[in-house]
């Protein structure tokens, strides 16, 4: 799956990283807690959360996740886009809400992972 | 090759800041073509351990020392101080705030992450005083 397959999976508005929609990703994780990302996230190239602060993208460029799609319809402010910008990081929104959200993109084939 | 040193003084009221210490010490990492699992361990637990020192001990400085064979990273803080070591520990112990939950910390993780990615990890504090964190990952 690419980046731009979750864009249409989870009807998403592109934030940032249009450059970024042809890469290809393999396992997500989904959490508003970023103490659990950093703790139990292992080479998961995707991050869909509910959490829409700076430090969701500190969070990913951490741990190497290359996309960061917020559900529930947040939008992070501009400062929060500039940074994921900066950082090579594609940003996605969608109004879907975490469960519908996993759920789709786990039935189209993404799935969870190692984990630690 | 002599050694790298660099410092950072991390604000203590601004958590939307929290974390770019770590992001330039990732940054000069990479630069210098770093093994990328070693990256991650000091990305990680330097991250871990910025945040700590805001939400828990607002603010203090980082001072980095990037040898051949090592990465040093001495977190020094006069915050608070940690009362029971061994208790902060423990994965799932945290003393923070719903507020900071709100911000997606303060899971309890935070201790046990930074020595399960750190190969040496040293906690020296006083209550009152403050906490100094050392932490070292070996190069590859
Ligand atoms: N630099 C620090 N200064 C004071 N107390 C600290 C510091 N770092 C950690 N602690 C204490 O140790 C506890 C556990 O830390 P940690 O494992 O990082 O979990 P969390 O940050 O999610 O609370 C914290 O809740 C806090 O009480
Ligand atoms: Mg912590």
């Amino acid at each position: 799956m690419t980046i731009g397959d979750i864009k249409n999976f989870l009807n998403a508005d592109v934030l940032c990283g249009e450059d970024l929609l042809d890469k290809e990703v393999h396992t997500a994780c989904g959490s508003d807690m970023m103490s659990d990302v950093l703790a139990f996230v292992k080479d998961q190239s995707v991050l869909i959360t509910g959490l829409c602060n700076p430090q969701t993208v500190r969070t990913a460029e951490m741990m190497d996740i290359v996309c960061i799609c917020f559900v529930r319809g947040k939008v992070p402010d501009e400062a929060v886009i500039e940074l994921a910008r900066q950082r090579g990081l594609a940003i996605l929104a969608t109004n879907m809400r975490m469960f519908e959200a996993c759920g789709i993109l786990y039935e189209k084939g993404l799935r969870g992972g190692a984990s630690h | 090759m002599s050694s790298l040193k660099f410092h950072y003084v991390v604000d203590k009221t601004d958590f939307t800041r929290a974390g770019e210490a770590s992001s330039d010490v990732k940054g000069k990492l990479r630069k210098m073509g770093c093994d990328p699992e070693v990256i991650r361990k000091v990305a990680i637990a330097m991250y871990e351990g910025e945040i700590n020192m805001v939400i828990h001990a607002k603010g203090g400085v980082i001072d980095v020392e990037i040898t051949p064979t090592d990465i040093i990273l001495v977190l020094k803080d006069n915050g608070p101080g940690i009362a029971d070591i061994e208790k902060a520990m423990q994965a799932g112990y945290s003393t923070a705030s719903e507020n900071i939950r709100s911000l997606g910390f303060g899971a309890g993780m935070g201790l046990p992450n930074m020595k399960k990615y750190s190969d040496e990890m040293n906690i020296d504090t006083v209550l009152g005083v403050g906490t100094t964190v050392t932490m070292v990952v070996h190069m590859k």
